[in-house]
């Protein structure tokens, strides 16, 4: 913890005393071959120029910032949208896939891995797969293969094979725990593509680096659109804590910016059915990075549970530890209910249909002290096709009024 | 002097280490294994505390670990389980399980809990070598514990090296990059890794663990070290065979490694 101002990772891989690589001798050849050239590889030129050529013309970048007017005059404030819905494959994630499949092909690998929960960072991975004409295999809980249909089918389409997985409670922390037995077992040929801020060092940085391009792109779209390049809030959904990490990552260390990090509440934070990890967690490792993490007495990790599938993991990036017990973010909690209205609310005022993770970021609104003259923005990480049937079970009946008062 | 080296002192070949999982296949099985183990004349044990997420490990012990959680294994009982077992069991006993409930019992209660009951080592693979020296190695000398890591066919012949002069009691030679009971057989390319960190004069003695599973392999990795490790085979064998007692379970399996 040697300087409380800076919230990026240290030459050790520690944000505070979060992170760092606590793994097995097994993976250690491949941890240090992408912690010695990482940086390297992805300010070199020519990836730069890979990288930005495909964000723009393959994923559709920049991602509009949307100033939604009824959305605002409901809430007395001046809401700002930061469009990832918009991006190829529907959410925030390929950003970082584009950048770690093009890493993979210059450290010369040519088998790729990933984990996914509710299927999109396994669709996005497939995607640039494709694109780049490597093996993909996606490691996927067995529920959730059962309760994702249509993203497993998109990923076989795209030419991944997908490998449910049958340990544990079948869903994101046994798919990652899988395909880091599958890196140990491949350690020569086979790039991991970690989905969200996780994992041992480098990935949380590296990933954060990717998903930076968020709020670079916001700083000049609010200076247009605001007269100044900052926001007073900054609202981003947190499960592993990717999206939010690249929307935060230029304003860390500008203190006029709250950061506002919204976790799932299931059930409820004490109904013991959620995925509140800063709230209930407690210093602990997960896979390979010492995070917050909700566990047992014991120091058995447990299962998370949120209506969401990419929010419900029992860690939380170790960047988003620091962040929280630095004072820096504040961490606001989210039922499944409120987020299945402040979904509901957003299509009906602004006809964008969110996805459930970014619904919780919505919901947060509620819970803010906005004043008329406050700039807010909210990541809108991902779009809502993928939850249509966890939507269409809840729709609220006629009389529900959705106003801008 | 510590087990670990006694054994090392007095025996240079054919050591067999077996791996088992604290509380399986019952919560009760614990300390009767070990004594098994003893009488069957295995060399030593390495008593694993069973995590919710065990990373390094193979479908085996994935299922063995997850069986004695439900069983109700944790660290405190396992304490309790072996507190008196020194009585009896002359064999080293080494810990060996996953940092994070190390971390919450307390890393330091831990050591002396460990020095109490008469544990001569630990093995926690998700603890690397560069933190372990800077935040643990104190306490775990100062417990009088070996604290014995592992290298692996892809580790560096400099980081073979560090990792050999901060290890206590033995190296752990990974037979093949994988996780635990992955492969079965012995490839030529792992035969001539064991002879590549032979001819580098360590100056601790080596057991060659994963992967090895039956008298051919054991006897076939033995050439090249101390000994071999065997885990999953071993948890198999307790876990099937329905109907015979555990002690002769285990009996059987030991017979059949050394005959």
């Amino acid at each position: 913890m040697k300087n409380n101002n800076s919230y990026k990772v240290d030459s050790n891989g520690f944000y505070g005393p979060y992170g760092g690589a606590f793994i097995p001798e097994m993976l250690y050849p491949n941890i240090r071959e992408l912690e010695e050239q990482y940086m390297e590889i992805i300010y070199s030129d020519a990836f730069q120029e890979e990288y930005r050529g495909l964000l723009k013309d393959f994923v559709g970048r920049p991602t509009p910032l949307y100033h939604a007017k009824r959305l605002s005059a409901h809430f007395h404030a001046n809401i700002f949208l930061k469009r990832e819905d918009l991006n190829h494959t529907g959410a925030h994630k390929i950003n970082n896939t584009v950048g770690q499949i093009i890493l993979a092909r210059h450290l010369g690998k040519h088998r790729i891995i990933a984990e996914t929960g509710a299927g999109q960072h396994g669709v996005a991975t497939a995607t640039v797969c494709a694109l780049a004409g490597l093996e993909c295999i996606v490691y996927m809980g067995a529920l959730d293969v059962e309760r994702q249909a249509p993203n497993v089918r998109k990923m076989q389409m795209l030419g991944a094979e997908v490998r449910p997985v049958q340990s544990g409670n079948k869903t994101l922390k046994d798919a990652t725990n899988e395909a880091i037995r599958d890196w140990i077992n491949n350690p020569v040929d086979t790039h991991y593509i970690i989905g969200s801020v996780v994992g041992p060092h480098p990935y949380p940085d590296m990933v954060t680096r990717f998903q930076s391009v968020i709020s670079e792109e916001m700083k000049s779209q609010l200076q247009e659109k605001t007269g100044r390049d900052y926001p007073d809030y900054l609202l981003a959904c947190v499960g592993g804590g990717s999206n939010a990490a690249g929307a935060y990552y230029h304003y860390m260390d500008d203190l006029r910016v709250k950061l506002v990090s919204v976790e799932a509440a299931g059930l409820g934070v004490e109904s013991g059915q959620s995925a509140a990890t800063t709230t209930l967690g407690r210093d602990g490792i997960i896979h390979g990075s010492r995070t917050l993490l909700m566990q047992d007495a014991d120091g058995q990790i447990t299962e998370p549970y949120s209506i969401s599938a990419g929010l419900d993991y029992p860690g939380v990036g170790p960047i988003h530890a620091w962040l929280n017990r630095s004072g820096r973010a504040e961490v606001v909690n989210v039922t499944d209910q409120q987020a299945l209205e402040a979904a509901f609310l957003l299509t009906r005022l602004e006809g964008i249909i969110p996805a459930l993770e970014t619904a919780h970021a919505l919901a947060a609104l509620e819970q803010l002290d906005l004043k008329e003259d406050h700039n807010v923005v909210i990541n809108l990480s991902g779009r809502g096709d993928k939850d249509m049937d966890a939507y269409s079970a809840h729709l609220p009946g006629e009389k529900k009024k959705f106003t801008t008062d | 002097m510590n087990r670990i080296d006694r054994l090392f002192t007095e025996k240079k070949e054919r050591i067999l280490s077996i791996y088992m999982t604290a509380g399986y296949p019952g919560l009760e099985d614990t300390v009767p294994v070990i004594k098994a183990l003893q009488e069957s004349g295995a060399d030593m044990i390495e008593l694993g505390m069973p995590f919710s997420d065990p990373l390094a490990d193979g479908e085996v012990i994935q299922q063995s670990s997850h069986a004695a959680l439900v069983n109700g294994m944790n660290i405190s009982l396992l304490f309790e389980q072996i507190a008196g077992v020194r009585q009896e069991v002359h064999l080293p006993i080494v810990l060996m399980g996953y940092l994070n409930p190390v971390l919450q019992f307390g890393f330091e209660n831990f050591t002396k809990k460990c020095r109490e009951v008469g544990i001569d080592g630990l093995i926690l693979p998700d603890l690397p070598l560069k933190i372990y020296e800077e935040a643990y190695r104190k306490t775990v000398e100062e417990a009088g514990l070996k604290f014995i890591m592992l290298i692996t066919p892809q580790t560096s012949e400099e980081r073979i090296r560090k990792i050999a002069g901060a290890s206590g009691g033995f190296l752990y030679m990974v037979a093949d990059s994988s996780t635990t009971g992955a492969r079965a057989g012995i490839k030529d390319t792992q035969l001539e890794y064991f002879a590549r960190i032979e001819k580098m004069k360590l100056g601790i003695p080596r057991l060659i663990g994963f992967g090895i599973s039956n008298s051919e392999t054991f006897h076939l990795v033995c050439k090249h070290a101390s000994g071999a490790i065997i885990g999953s085979a071993f948890l198999k064998a307790l876990g099937k065979e329905n109907g015979k007692a555990t002690g002769e379970k285990v009996k059987n399996f030991v017979r059949s490694i050394l005959d």
